[in-house]
């Protein structure tokens, strides 16, 4: 049987593609594969990550013209079949913008690009994203934003809480999102979208490994 | 085949809150001008397209307000069309 591969997809204006590729390939020893925007086969690969960055230089709105991508395209019958997508940062997004997950992402409140680390409390494991089980209910995970407001009405928020589909939620939210939502799932589980950068928490050496188990959790069924 | 100008105007939904629209306003005020008691900033984009009659050519703007120009969830629309 071949190697798992995780599809790493390059938009124009992705920037942190060889960031996740370099954590999952360097820190978790996962074979990943580029996957140029407009290729639709996506038969190759077992997961894909859509990684942050300008997408389209996030002309019109984040993650707007992205959508329209021939991999966007083929990515319905994907997350369908039940492999696992993560958007990370742009790459949530472009998720938003293309209806796999609900609600939007709109600029901060305070107008600032906010580049932390911040501490997220993991609301529901549903996917198996987030490690839950043992003690730690809180990581600390960069976010790198212009444009990472998670907006989403009332209505909305009741169906995340009631489906536990609420991933993270910030402990101090930095950009003013929606009842402090950090990153979603989808009902069934397979496809996360988050704001902070999972990939740039893989070494202590650069600050940390509370990014791992997301990174990892790729690979799970 | 008959050829429309469009206006389109998208726009922050009222519940939305709009930071540049309040950044905006604060330097109005700067500016000395009085009396502001509101600003929000949307945008506006000028289409030039072909088609059968002024419904098919809403139908095209529709299409394209709903999909593309306006995300729903955040933004609404309207739009204004003028025979050329």
């Amino acid at each position: 049987m071949d190697n798992f591969t995780v599809g790493v997809v390059v938009f124009p204006g992705s920037n942190c593609d060889r960031d996740v590729s370099w954590a999952l390939e360097g820190c978790l020893d996962i074979t990943t594969k580029y996957l140029w925007h407009e290729s639709s086969d996506l038969s190759c690969v077992d997961a894909i990550v859509l990684p942050g960055g300008f997408s389209y230089g996030d002309y019109l709105r984040c993650g707007a013209i992205a959508r329209f991508s021939p991999l966007i395209n083929a990515l319905d019958d994907f997350v369908k079949s039940g492999r696992r997508v993560l958007g990370i940062c742009n790459g949530f997004q472009i998720l938003t913008e293309s209806g796999f997950l609900p609600g939007a992402l709109t600029a901060n409140k305070n107008l600032n690009f906010i580049c932390d680390d911040v501490e997220l409390d993991i609301v529901s494991s549903k996917g198996g994203w987030f490690n839950d089980g043992g003690e730690k209910q809180t990581i600390k995970l960069p976010i790198a934003h212009g444009e990472g407001r998670y907006h989403c009405d009332t209505d909305t928020f009741k169906k995340l809480v009631d489906n536990e589909l609420i991933a993270l939620r910030y402990k101090n939210n930095p950009n003013g999102s929606s009842f402090d939502i950090a990153g979603i799932t989808n009902e069934k589980g397979n496809v996360l979208g988050l704001m902070p950068h999972p990939e740039r928490a893989c070494d202590e050496i650069i600050g940390g490994t509370d990014g791992l188990f997301t990174l990892k959790s790729l690979m799970l069924k | 085949m008959d050829q429309f100008a469009v206006k389109v105007f998208v726009r922050l939904r009222p519940s939305v809150l709009d930071p540049a629209g309040e950044a905006t306003k604060s330097a109005s005020i700067k500016l000395g001008a009085e009396g502001i008691k509101s600003l929000r900033i949307g945008k506006m984009i000028e289409v030039k397209i072909e088609g059968n009659g002024e419904n098919e050519v809403r139908e095209k703007i529709d299409l394209l307000c709903d999909r593309l120009f306006a995300n729903t969830v955040i933004e609404d629309y309207e739009y204004s069309l003028e025979k050329l």
